[in-house]
């Protein structure tokens, strides 16, 4: 059981450093927005591991809800001023 | 560029050593220290929370709760003062995919619900007010990102806001006179432990502060959605 959660664990700390990485290098803002929603993700996982479930709850609805659809909206609002400028 | 990001490397390096230090002084403890021994062995007897987390942050520490709720109203206050010219400048282009729409019609009542079963339930379930309220501000702000031109009612937002942060002093303030101290839990009987109806006032409390949060994020929300474009 022991090695079993360290396995686990282990795999998503290498997923979450991944998506950081994409997070950061991405060219594609809507894919660095979802990339950074999954680190919030599987950082609520770990937390659930870790055997603390409120913090994980707090974890996945403010860092992967709230934020995730935060970022959206201003992206939808900032990509909407700059397409009025060009014209 | 080159030196910027070298600059950011060594500075994201130094800070990896540093943790790792941390990591290496790390000794896990055997047993529990004596403030978390006694929260562990006195909440049943004491708050009746089957949650002890809860009876930590809603009776044992209210006093911090309530400077995090001050904390999070002084947020949502300053947010709706600064973007308060946001609105009425031009109308915006409404392009939500059908998917978006629909997706969101099948998910924003669960969620609403979902989240106040997590603050109803806070001192029995993990979870609790700061949890169910961000679930539902999560419910608002899926609206909003469906319906962007949409009008959230903010009047009725702040209203509920201002009542339940007023209502938690008042039930603070009920603990001074009737039991032992600001925000005590035992105003009302503990009942049984496991149910839903006990704990004294921490379902109250809880339910008041989820209320109070996603209303206070929503607002947050709604007035970033509806700021203008040409606010300066």
């Amino acid at each position: 059981m022991e090695t079993f959660k360290i396995i686990m664990m282990a795999t998503l700390a290498v997923v979450m450093i991944i998506s950081a990485i994409m997070a950061v290098l991405s060219k594609e803002m809507p894919l660095a927005i979802l990339a950074s929603g999954a680190i919030s993700l599987l950082a609520s996982i770990f937390f659930l591991i870790l055997a603390s479930p409120d913090v994980a709850m707090t974890e996945a609805a403010i860092g992967a809800g709230l934020t995730t659809f935060l970022f959206f909206i201003i992206l939808r609002k900032t990509e909407q001023n700059s397409h009025e400028d060009k014209k | 560029m080159k030196i910027k990001n070298s600059l950011v490397i060594l500075l994201v390096m130094a800070f990896g050593v540093f943790l790792f230090q941390v990591y290496k002084q790390h000794q896990t403890q055997g047993s529990l220290n004596k403030t978390a021994a006694y929260y562990n062995t006195n909440t049943p007897d004491e708050v009746g929370a089957s949650n002890v987390v809860t009876a930590i942050v809603v009776t044992y520490r209210g006093l911090d709760t309530l400077g995090e709720v001050t904390v999070l109203f002084l947020t949502a206050m300053i947010v709706g003062y600064i973007l308060r010219h946001g609105g009425k400048e031009k109308p915006m282009k409404n392009n939500t995919s059908e998917i978006l729409i629909t997706a969101a019609n099948v998910l924003i009542p669960g969620s609403i619900i979902l989240g106040v079963y997590v603050f109803i339930n806070g001192h029995l379930t993990p979870g609790g007010g700061f949890q169910g309220g961000a679930i539902i501000g999560t419910a608002i702000t899926l609206m909003i990102l469906a319906d962007p031109l949409g009008s959230v009612k903010k009047a009725v937002l702040h209203i509920t806001e201002s009542l339940s942060g007023f209502t938690y002093i008042l039930i603070g303030l009920a603990g001074l006179l009737f039991a032992g101290g600001f925000l005590d839990n035992r105003i009302l009987p503990l009942g049984n432990l496991g149910n839903l109806l006990s704990a004294g006032a921490i379902p109250l409390i809880y339910s008041l502060i989820g209320l109070k949060v996603g209303t206070e994020l929503s607002s947050i929300i709604a007035s970033i959605n509806e700021t203008g474009n040409k606010t300066a």
